[in-house]
């Protein structure tokens, strides 16, 4: 690529900290790095440390005209000057791939960049040319941008940051919201890249595994501190990585392992019988006609026993979880309560009263704000026992050990909205079980439960999931997480293609997983 | 407005060939939006002075007679024009039951008002927004920054709509149903709008986020695309012109015409 003759960006940090607009706390200070031209730096630091900060910062977001609003102190320069966006050569691409392409086709979102810094039209082409090769994309320029799937779409990112010629390079998690085979894509194609570009890269990145191939010097960051350790991969994890573990950090070689009971398995709770569903309908002049998303899906969910989803994104799974939880109605067939559930109601469950299928079923949504309806962290958890009618004595009891067990004791007075994403993920789980000590839903239903929570949390979930299994209730997740499906997966089901088809039982070894 | 012309790039990748596939369905989508836009407003704009139902109904049936091939189905159709064809039908009954003009004063109003609001209908859902967009700022002078930031925002209402499924399905998942009751109707109905608010301003600020990082608004900009222009994009509003010159004479000669404030 055209780039590969220019050297990368050297980056210099010295006493150089952050704090967010009406923050008493910095959330980064006192840090003294420096980067040369060329070098593949890994961040690291528990969650919250201003590892995301630090790279917005050095895409120059957070000067005088950036997005980001606080207080810097110290000196941050990219090639000796103050980091400015857009013209200092410093390209960013974040998590999300969703909310990062702007335009509605391919090669109009990868052009944006480009026309931003006033390359003309002809350098533009070729640009967009050069930038969806280096990245494989598949399709044309033409290619509607609302139509690729998870990796594809962050493939795109990666193009339009590209197309921007940087030279340095910063990725902020880019392969955290993919599934395993949108992830492994696009780790290949950076790992390609970086072969050939002599960028500056600088990577956040929470499981570090998967990237430390990529890069050759981890840097540790502390909250409200500096740089904690720095060096090549291999020693800071031998010197640290004990000490990086016990605060959160996915760090290879420590991989938590939560202790969880046996699985005792038991009769089926729900049954889906020829499950077929649509996407919704859309607006406008050659919108896509509603397109099949499950068809015809047969699926048994048993109590004592995990099921987990597992498939690529987008191929169904959140949609089969929201009817397998009777929040939807099937565009055709019905999920059916069996065993003891139908004692209940024996009708299909999407039809059954919101309320009696709260008490009975449990959903945690991907996105944790979504589910929550109340102004504190104790009137969501008080919510559903109070509905449920237990008395105030009995509900404040058990709310109480709930805010213990989670804890959030500290914060039982906080709006929801304001938590960290772990403990908005605690808090999301427990207004799904906080019906009651003896009351707990017959079936929990969870989407992406682990996806981005630090070790600790992560530890915490997979245990107390083990335990409403053994208490004989039926857990069922969509997740790509492959340490979650080795540590709590009985069953697995791949949805793909409008199908759920049963890929392995590992009910037998039940008893004998989970002992570290 | 246009600067690189008459010898615009021809062999140009990312501007989109006016689509030729579909056939006399999508004739209209072949022109360029600004100029559906301008002959919308041309038949708006003109027809603010004429209240009488002769006037507003050749031009409502003239403009009718082009959305079979405006590219719009059925469906779209009914979701984006009924809150019109509902305004104009309550406009007229409002009109006939206390105007003083009686029911032709009231079907005046109604047909008006569905004149008026059809053809911006068409040219603004029947068009592809990033054209659009490509139009108003390089053919109608429109300041590109807004123009992008709301082509970009255009980008986020299918994920709004998902947001909101989401948020409808976790309230039934809490346990929460309005039943019949307007009062928790209501209250439902805030909480989502509340719920959705949030996501709506997260997921904005990543995406403001994302363009910031991608230089957008750090100088002048260049256009990766050209905004086509043809005779056929002249003669649109030309049209336009026509068939409201067209229905105020037919209204005269008829000795219908009645206009605003006399």
């Amino acid at each position: 690529m055209a780039e590969d003759g220019r050297p990368g960006a050297r980056v210099e940090l010295s006493g150089w900290g952050w704090r967010h607009a009406g923050r008493d706390a910095h959330t980064l200070r006192g840090v003294d790095l420096v980067i040369d031209p060329g070098e593949r730096v890994l961040l690291l630091g528990a969650s919250g440390t201003g590892k995301s900060t630090l790279l917005h910062a050095l895409a120059g977001l957070t000067g005088d005209d950036g997005a980001i609003g606080g207080d810097e102190e110290g000196l941050l320069l990219v090639d000796g000057e103050r980091a400015r966006r857009g013209r200092a050569g410093a390209a960013l691409v974040a998590q999300d791939p969703e909310s990062q392409i702007v335009m509605a086709r391919a090669g109009d979102d990868v052009a944006f960049g480009p026309e931003n810094l006033g390359v003309p039209p002809e350098g533009i082409r070729e640009r967009v040319g050069e930038a969806l090769e280096a990245v494989g994309f598949p399709y044309g320029p033409r290619h509607p941008t609302g139509a690729l799937s998870g990796g594809e779409k962050q493939r795109l990112v990666i193009a339009g940051a590209l197309a921007m010629r940087p030279r340095l390079l910063l990725l902020d998690e880019p392969t955290a919201n993919l599934d395993p085979a949108g992830a492994d894509l696009v780790r290949g194609v950076l790992g390609r890249l970086l072969e050939r570009t002599r960028a500056t890269m600088v990577l956040v990145e929470h499981r570090v595994a998967e990237v430390v191939d990529l890069v050759d010097r981890v840097v540790v960051l502390e909250a409200g501190g500096g740089v904690v350790a720095d060096g090549p991969p291999r020693s800071v994890f031998a010197d640290h990585g004990a000490a990086l573990a016990a605060q959160g950090v996915w760090v290879p070689g420590h991989e938590p392992a939560p202790s969880t009971g046996a699985a005792p398995g038991g009769a089926v709770l729900l049954e889906a019988a020829g499950v077929a569903a649509r996407t919704p309908p859309g607006l406008g002049v050659r919108v896509p006609p509603r397109r099949p998303v499950l068809e015809n899906v047969d699926l048994a969910v048993r109590a004592g026993t995990a099921t987990a989803l597992t498939g690529p994104n987008g191929a169904g799974k959140s949609t089969l979880l929201t009817l397998l939880a009777g929040l939807a109605r099937p565009y055709r067939g019905a999920v059916l309560p069996r065993g003891p559930l139908a004692a209940a109601d024996r009708r299909p469950l999407a039809r059954w009263p919101a309320r009696r299928l709260a008490r009975h079923v449990g959903t945690v949504f991907q996105h944790a704000e979504d589910q929550f309806v109340t102004g504190t962290v104790r009137d969501e958890l008080r919510f559903a026992p109070l509905r449920a009618g237990r008395g105030a004595r009995e509900t404040e009891a058990w709310v109480g050990e709930l805010l213990e067990r989670l804890r959030l004791t500290a914060l039982a007075d906080v709006h929801p909205y304001t938590l960290s994403g772990g403990e908005k993920r605690r808090l999301s789980v427990a207004t799904a079980l906080s019906s009651g000590p003896s009351h707990a839903p017959d079936v929990l239903v969870l989407d992406e439960p682990t996806f981005g929570q630090d070790t600790r949390t992560w530890s915490e979930l997979v245990e107390l999931l083990g335990e409403l299994r053994s208490q004989g209730r039926a857990v069922v997740m969509a997740t790509h997480d492959g340490l979650l499906l080795r540590r709590l997966a009985d069953v697995r089901v791949r949805v793909a293609r409008g199908r759920a088809e049963e890929t392995g039982r590992t009910a037998a070894e039940g008893g004998t997983r989970g002992r570290p | 407005m246009a600067d690189r012309e008459p010898g615009a790039p021809v062999a140009d990748a990312l501007t989109l060939d006016p689509p030729d596939d579909g056939g006399a369905r999508y004739w209209l989508t072949r022109f360029n939006p600004a100029a559906k836009l301008v002959a919308a407003m041309v038949l708006g704009l003109g027809l603010v002075p004429a209240v009488d139902a002769v006037t507003g109904g050749v031009v409502l049936l003239g403009v009718l007679a082009l959305v079979p091939f405006s590219g719009l189905d059925r469906r779209t159709l009914l979701v984006l024009g009924g809150p019109f064809l509902l305004m104009g039908l309550s406009s007229g009954l409002v009109n006939y039951l206390y105007g003083v003009e009686g029911l032709e004063g009231a079907v005046g109003a109604a047909v008006r008002l569905l004149a008026i609001a059809l053809p911006g209908l068409i040219a603004a859902a029947g068009s592809d927004p990033t054209d659009l967009a490509d139009g108003l700022v390089q053919r109608l002078g429109v300041p590109e920054r807004p123009a992008m930031g709301v082509l970009a925002a255009l980008r986020l209402l299918p994920l709004l709509a998902d947001h909101w499924r989401t948020v409808t399905l976790a309230r039934r998942a809490r346990g929460l149903e309005a039943g019949r009751n307007p009062a928790r109707m209501a209250a439902l109905f805030f909480g989502r709008m509340f719920a959705l608010l949030v996501r709506a301003i997260r997921t904005g600020t990543l995406m403001a986020t994302a363009m910031d990082a991608r230089a957008f608004g750090t100088g002048p900009r260049s256009r990766a695309r050209h905004s086509r222009w043809g005779t056929g994009d002249t003669l649109l509003p030309v049209g336009a012109l026509l068939l409201l010159a067209a229905a105020y004479a037919l209204s005269a000669r008829l000795g219908t015409l009645v206009l605003l404030f006399s």
